[in-house]
């Protein structure tokens, strides 16, 4: 048998995301001592999917269709799932992912479990750990199906480097039955996205005006971390939408989230609460976020921040 | 056009969360219910093709009578008919299948669901009904503009956004940005007293097979407390967050 493991890619490339999944995969590949079977879309070059443990790749050709196609993806790796009698396929918590895992799930007459933060508990029935209530707690969930569908929380497993044969199969596009088609893809390629980073940086109301968003900018700069705000702040029309991060906006699992003039309501600590390490500035020592926080200074963000931006630099220089 | 809105009852987003039963359940005690976020912005956006070209809006949810009150609330923000099938949600699948079974009797041109309910935050309940209908599903979905019978579609993806087309009957994930928080419709005397007079009525549930289980919840543990620099020491903050932390 075999663990299938859906790996997204962006022009050819594996994402980190994808890395991440297939270092999962393998993990539970080794526990239930089944081989791990790669679905890709359009890879390039292969070799890196050696390094992390992948045994084979269904590389799918899609040819005539740049954009991703939920129904047909959904249904070339329902193909592979049948080929390989997989018992449980693996998908990352990325945008595409996430949309793709239920679809999946229904076609494959699998459990479907999203939010999954750990390894599996038990495999016999697969028993997971998810979190719920938007990050205030946890739930231990176990399939009454003969096939699983997980995805897995973004950072919470990490990179595992580990030899795999990578054996690379030719697979078919399938086709969709339904009437929906992408007609673009309007994507900034030049910044880090929430989803895609290792660290984010946050701005709140305490900053005042849309004209002070330089600080933001230019601490992400130097530490390569992607931007975000609370709501307020995107409501106001300081910053896009696609910044709002908490509860009702973006989801953030980062390994470093760094808070500059945000209060810390509990809405915004429930988006950012899997990130595992929380910096907060904020020139009220009673603001809530530093009950969340890992480490804070009580400060003036427009005397603090720019102290931070050039000592980053002249450490990155 | 008949539209159908999918509700889902939640803990409002200040609740505190605890659980009862040695944690195998959620304890309600206390705790205030409201419209799911995201199915509020659907809803609203209903509101607009009722208000615009006649739709009929059908509100849904699949719990027992103390959802009721939201449901009511749906009728005082402008849905014309509510349905509540009388079963505890257990999972999505569970939740998927009560509506598909529903959207077999009833035809609905557009069917609305949240992106992710904010309890348990499965974004699964509208691509799994979508599937199970053979219907398109647009996720994270941005905007709709409808013209005829076809349909212009945005979804928010990591990074950017995607503009999609198709035609009636399909399913969506609504989220903010479909309408805005601005656009919410909050009910007026009228709409709350016109709400009485509204069908709201309850439909026993299908029977099927649990997918998944739930079977014991946790919270996190307790964090430290926050390590404090002084605002002269940027130096140190960095310092702590290279070595101790280890995360630059
Ligand atoms: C249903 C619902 C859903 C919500 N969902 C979200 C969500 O998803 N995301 C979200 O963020 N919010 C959400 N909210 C809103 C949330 O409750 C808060 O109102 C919001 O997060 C506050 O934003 P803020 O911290 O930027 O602003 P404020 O609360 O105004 O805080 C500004 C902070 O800046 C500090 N400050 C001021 N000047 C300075 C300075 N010079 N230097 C340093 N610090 C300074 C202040 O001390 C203060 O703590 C939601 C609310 C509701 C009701
Ligand atoms: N009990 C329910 N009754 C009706 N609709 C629901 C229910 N639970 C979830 N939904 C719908 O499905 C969406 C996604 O929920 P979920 O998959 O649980 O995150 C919600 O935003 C609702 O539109």
């Amino acid at each position: 048998m075999s663990v299938v493991v859906y790996i997204e890619s962006q022009k050819g490339v594996v994402k980190k995301a994808g890395l991440e999944i297939a270092s999962f995969g393998r993990a539970i590949a080794d526990a239930s001592q089944d081989s791990l079977v790669a679905v890709t879309f359009n890879l390039e070059d292969t070799s890196t999917l050696k390094l992390y443990g992948v045994d084979k790749v269904y590389n799918v050709n899609t040819e005539e269709d740049n954009f991703f196609n939920v129904e047909r993806y959904a249904n070339s790796i329902q193909n592979v799932v049948l080929k390989e009698a997989a018992k449980i396929i693996l998908v990352s918590a990325s945008a595409d992912g996430r949309y793709l895992g239920p679809i999946l799930a229904v076609k494959s007459k699998a459990a479907y479990f999203s939010n999954v933060v750990a390894l599996p508990t038990s495999y016999d029935p697969l028993t997971v750990k998810r979190s719920c209530f938007t990050n205030k707690a946890f739930n231990e969930s176990t399939t009454n199906e003969e096939c699983s569908v997980i995805s897995l929380c973004s950072n919470a497993y990490g990179l595992k480097e580990k030899q795999g044969l990578a054996e690379v199969v030719e697979a078919s596009y399938e086709t969709s039955s339904t009437s929906l088609k992408v007609v673009s893809v309007d994507k900034v390629t030049d910044k880090i996205t929430i989803a895609d980073a290792d660290i984010v940086v946050s701005g709140g109301r305490g900053l005042k005006g849309p004209e002070n968003w330089h600080l933001i900018e230019d601490l992400a700069t130097v530490l390569g971390a992607a931007t975000a705000c609370s709501k307020p702040v995107s409501d106001m029309g300081w910053r896009p939408h696609s910044e709002h991060v908490g509860q009702t906006g973006k989801p953030v699992a980062s390994n470093l989230y760094i808070a500059i003039g945000v209060s810390g309501a509990i809405q915004h600590l429930a988006g950012i609460n899997s990130s595992k390490v929380k910096v907060v500035i904020n020139n009220d020592p009673e603001a809530p976020f530093f009950k969340a926080a890992d480490y804070g200074i009580v400060g003036d963000a427009f005397e603090v921040v720019p102290q931070l931006i050039s000592k980053l630099k002249a450490l990155k220089q | 056009m008949n539209i159908l809105v999918c509700i889902s009852n939640v803990p409002d987003t200040t609740s505190k969360i605890n659980f009862k039963d040695q944690n195998e359940a959620f304890d309600t005690n206390g705790v205030q219910f409201i419209i799911n976020p995201n199915d509020e912005f659907g809803l609203t956006r209903a509101i607009w093709l009722q208000q615009k070209s006649g739709a009929k809006v059908t509100v849904v949810t699949i719990g027992d009578s103390s959802c009721e009150p939201i449901l009511r609330k749906c009728l005082a923000i402008g849905a014309d008919q509510a349905i509540r099938i009388d079963a505890h949600p257990l999972d999505g699948f569970f939740v998927a299948s009560q509506l598909a079974a529903l959207c077999k009797k009833e035809t609905y041109d557009l069917i609305i669901t949240g992106r992710e309910s904010i309890d348990y935050n499965g974004a699964m309940v509208g691509g799994m009904l979508a599937t199970m209908l053979s219907l398109p599903y647009v996720a994270n979905c941005i905007q709709m503009d409808v013209e005829g019978t076809n349909v212009s579609l945005q979804r928010e993806i990591d990074g950017g956004k995607e503009t999609l087309i198709s035609t009636f009957p399909i399913v969506l994930g609504a989220q903010k940005g479909l309408v805005e928080e601005s656009d919410l419709i909050i009910p007026n005397m009228r709409g709350i007293m016109q709400a009485r007079q509204k069908p709201l009525t309850v439909e026993s549930a299908i029977t099927l097979n649990q997918a998944t289980s739930v079977k014991i919840f946790e919270k996190p543990p307790e964090k430290g407390p926050v390590k404090l620099v002084d605002s002269n020491d940027v130096d140190g903050l960095i310092e702590l967050l290279q070595n101790e932390a280890k995360v630059l």
